[in-house]
């Protein structure tokens, strides 16, 4: 956005405090427009006709440097781009990067449908929800508008999860359109050949394109300047991923290159980037080999400005990884690293359940939360306050401490004594050592948990009741 | 797309408007404006009447509308607009037409305020040097982010693995790695060394803690002179992680190693770092500055380690934690990528290179365990192709928010992080591929 201070977005409100956006006073509106926690459609007096300039001035102000663009429709619609820094602690990164996973024209139907299902099923529970993939890529490896047409046919009947159709030949592109034109498509892509013939398809069907212009960055610009004038700005741009050597160390500068010029205010080449890992698997024979390459390859432009990747490999062990970077890269920094410390009761613990302590660190407490509350054990948890850092590094640095507990449970007007028929207190495994100590500072028993809490469940089973 | 975004705007304020307040309403009388001044008017008085004169009359129009006139129709005709309705799709005959792609140049700038250099520090000491190591490994000495076209990074990314003074508990695909090695350090280095590429090790002297077997310092030393012996790479001296023992194991440690200009791990905050500082400045080594994911910490201790143990610049390195990918890693990468950003940008309490402890990343149970805990989960598959690229990713995450040298375990992760991390470096030769129909490629 071209602003940065709340009092530059000010001057734009109406500034009668009305509090309609929620908001108690124009001000405090106004550094939500610049943090972008809040929206400008938020402040409905904004809508009357007055404000007409005001409103059309202030939108173009906050509108993100780099482009939006949606693809797909419905529930499952997927939106790249809208970013607005380069480093993720000065803001944070918008719309995570959209990952698809290919199919291709000359797979039996059975297979098709079954590799559809397994990437649309694909979920793995964290902190609270499940990471799930975006997107399927349809390729077409035979070349042939009918072949393309029915697979994606295929895909659309199979799954509601939006659609990159993949061809060079816009004949093959033109036929998978009118299969999927109600599902807002990304068209994958225009190139210095066929262009004219693209963008023609690309403004007949109203969908997004992609421009692809290896390694050439003038030639990327011009495509999207012309594609512009032609009437489209939903456009992302593939600068070509190679995937090995010194081309892809030119292909790491390309997308910085891009990402910072449209930051900078370039508005020619402000738009969603995108990248191709698949390639690995051109210079890769063995599948492992080839999925971790892919996977390499997936972090870097996950890290670096990649706003949706085509993917090959659908092996859990790519996935997952795959899944855990980008939420890694795009977890909106400005959130609490903690949780209120405390104890907390984890379904309806009674004076038999055990006492499990951890840490206040959010990632940490949920971890355990879930794996206690997923596997339906009633007990009592304490988040220790730890300055929010993790089991191990909180008993090395001495942040997790015997005292410290004590103090928690105390704090909580919780007696281990009266309120529990066991007084035994369960560590975590990373915290061993700190069993003599907490003992004698409680007067508890003290068993050690698991290391991880994922095996509370068969430790549960193991040990407790505790042997008296 | 601007243009329906305004018509529902203007659908929504016309919904707004009270109809019933309108009934009956007549304007009367004639609008007058008087328009006074002696030269014509200032251009920004003009364009503020001109808007005025405007609303109103779209105010009139709206009016207009509701009353059931097409007044938007009357605007079109008299500003010469098209007439077609918005809501028409385009076909393709009107659809414009460009025969050749309009010219275009991509410029962009070189940052401007990565004006200070990341100091160069150097692990190791040649014959020459009064050492014994057959090589030595320098890291640091950015003048930007690391692989970017900014400015060419000096030094690659080098990869120290761990070696520990006792058997400890590892995840299975990392020990069956070290089976039998596993109660001799000294073979265990020479292992990492010739089969696994390691370009440093790192002796962990656990077994000092008084919890585990309280080693004493002196014993502990025999063993760092044995890994000196066995090696000739330079090497990492790490305590316990117990703040008590850790200063005196570590003193003992430097001084068998006198001239070896190992890294001494390490120095914090919450133990006698003035100990192990005075050890390095004795006996010519560098010192691991270790905080945890905080940049203030980070800044108070290298201060203390500069002005009041007088460790020389070129004698420190930062270790700000490393969270394994899934727990932490976003504090770890985005706490590595301010410090560099502000060492680059001139605080010189930040400039040093850094290590990270990315063996940590097995302590995530994506890493180890046979399968997902949960049920609900889609299946994790096989573990042991879990664990190295969970190492592998945490580690090449922090090398782009700046960290230069690994501490590491699995050989698989240790090549892999080596190949990538060095083709962005850019000492990696590849045949030339073209990709331009990747599409139709048979993977
Ligand atoms: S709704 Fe608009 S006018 Fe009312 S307080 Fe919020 S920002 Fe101000």
């Amino acid at each position: 956005m071209k602003i940065n201070s709340p009092l530059e977005a000010y001057k734009y409100l109406p500034g009668t405090n009305c509090a309609i956006c929620g908001e108690q006073t124009c001000m405090a509106f106004a550094s939500h427009l610049i943090d972008r926690s809040k929206k400008l459609s938020e402040c409905t007096p904004m809508l009357e006709d007055k404000f007409r300039k005001k409103l059309d001035q202030l939108q173009g102000l906050l509108a993100p440097e780099i482009r939006q663009v949606e693809i797909g429709v419905g529930e499952k619609i997927v939106k790249i781009g809208g970013d607005d820094v380069l480093y993720r602690h000065k803001l944070t990164f918008f719309n995570q990067t959209a990952l698809a996973y290919d199919v291709w024209d000359t797979m039996d139907e059975k297979n098709l449908v079954e590799r559809v299902n397994k990437i649309q099923d694909f979920k793995k529970f964290y902190v609270g929800n499940f990471l799930t993939v975006d997107m399927v890529a349809v390729r077409s490896t035979s070349n042939d508008p009918k072949k393309f047409a029915s697979a994606v046919k295929k895909v659309v009947e199979t799954t509601d999860m939006p659609l990159v159709l993949c061809s060079f030949n816009p004949d093959v592109l033109k036929a998978g359109l009118e299969v999927a034109k109600d599902r807002n498509p990304l068209l994958y892509a225009a190139n210095k050949d066929n262009w004219q013939q693209v963008a023609a398809l690309a403004l007949e069907y109203d969908v997004p394109v992609t421009l692809f212009a290896p390694n050439d960055l003038d030639l990327l610009k011009s495509l999207a300047k012309t594609f512009a004038e032609m009437g489209t700005e939903k456009l992302v741009l593939d600068p070509g991923t190679f995937p090995s050597g010194k081309q892809l160390k030119e292909t790491f500068s390309n997308f910085i290159k891009v990402r910072r010029a449209g930051i900078d205010g370039d508005r020619e080449i402000a738009y969603p980037l995108m990248a191709v890992p698949l390639t690995a698997w051109m210079v890769h024979d063995d599948p492992v080999s080839a999925s971790y390459w892919e996977t390499v390859i997936a972090s870097v432009f996950t890290i670096k400005y990649g706003d949706i990747m085509i993917l090959h490999s659908i092996e859990p062990y790519a996935m997952l990884p795959e899944l855990h970077i980008r939420d890694t890269i795009y977890t909106d920094p400005r959130k609490p690293v903690t949780v209120d410390p405390g104890m907390y009761k984890i379904g309806s613990p009674t004076k038999d359940s055990p006492v499990f302590v951890t840490t206040n660190f959010a990632l940490t407490y949920y971890t355990v939360e879930s794996d206690i509350s997923s596997n339906k054990i009633d007990c009592f948890l304490w988040a220790i306050d730890t300055d929010g850092i993790g089991v191990e590094a909180a008993v090395a640095g001495g942040q997790l401490t015997a005292a410290k507990i004590k103090k928690g449970i105390e704090d909580s007007g919780f007696n281990m004594k009266d309120d529990t028929s066991h007084n035994t207190i369960i560590l975590p495994g990373l915290s061993a050592r700190l069993q003599g100590d907490v003992e004698d500072e409680t007067g508890s028993r003290v068993l050690i948990g698991p290391a991880d809490s994922g095996r509370i469940p068969g430790w549960l089973e193991k040990n407790w009741p505790p042997k008296k | 797309m601007t243009q329906k975004m305004k018509l529902t705007q203007l659908t929504e304020m016309l919904q707004e408007l009270n109809i019933e307040s309108l009934e009956g309403v007549t304007i009367e009388g004639d609008i007058e404006l008087n328009i006074t001044g002696g030269g014509g008017l200032n251009p920004a008085l003009a364009y503020a009447l001109g808007s005025e004169i405007s609303q109103i009359s779209l105010h009139m129009a709206n009016i207009g509308r509701m009353l059931g006139f097409p007044a938007e129709q009357l605007f079109a005709s008299a500003f010469g607009m098209s007439g077609v309705p918005e809501t028409q799709a385009p076909s393709l005959g009107t659809t414009p037409r460009m025969q050749e792609l309009l010219a275009s140049k991509f410029e962009v700038a070189r940052m401007s305020n990565w004006n200070n250099p990341i100091q160069e520090v150097t692990l190791g000491a040649t014959s020459a040097d009064g050492g014994s190591r057959k090589n030595t490994v320098t890291i640091g000495g950015e003048n930007a982010l690391p692989y970017y076209f900014d400015a060419s990074m000096p030094h690659r990314n080098y990869v120290t693995m761990d070696v520990f003074d006792m058997p400890i508990g590892m995840a299975k695909a990392v020990k069956s790695n070290y089976d039998d090695v596993i109660n001799d350090p000294a073979e265990w280095a020479k292992k990492v060394v010739r089969d696994f590429n390691a370009d440093m090790v790192t002796i962990h002297l656990i077994s000092t803690d008084p919890l585990i077997k309280d080693t004493s310092a002196r014993d502990a030393a025999k063993v760092v002179e044995d890994v000196l012996q066995a090696v000739d790479v330079p090497i990492v001296i790490g305590g316990s992680g117990n703040p008590e023992k850790d200063p005196e194991v570590l003193e003992k440690a430097a001084e068998v190693a006198a001239g070896e200009r190992v890294l001494l791990a390490s120095a914090s905050l919450n133990l006698d770092y003035e100990r192990i500082a005075r050890a390095a400045v004795e006996h010519g080594h560098v010192v691991l500055s270790w905080t945890q994911l905080e940049i203030n910490a980070q800044k108070e201790l290298n201060r203390k380690l500069m002005k009041q143990c007088k460790v020389p610049r070129d004698s420190i390195v930062m270790d700000p934690t490393t969270a394994a990918l899934g727990y932490g890693l976003d504090y770890a990468y985005t706490n590595m990528e301010r410090i560099r950003l502000a060492g680059l940008m001139g605080d010189d309490e930040l400039t040093f290179p850094m290590s990270s402890g990315t063996t940590n990343a097995w302590g995530a149970r994506e890493s180890w365990m046979v399968a997902s805990p949960l049920k609900q989960d889609s299946d994790w598959g096989p573990r042991e192709y879990r664990g190295p690229i969970w190492e592998i990713v945490t580690g090449l995450a922090l090398s782009l928010a700046g960290n230069d040298m690994f501490m590491m375990m699995h050989p698989t992760s240790v090549q892999v992080l080596k190949e990538i991390t060095q083709t962005l470096y850019g000492s990696i030769e590849a045949e030339e591929l073209d990709i331009s129909n990747w599409i139709g490629a048979e993977v």
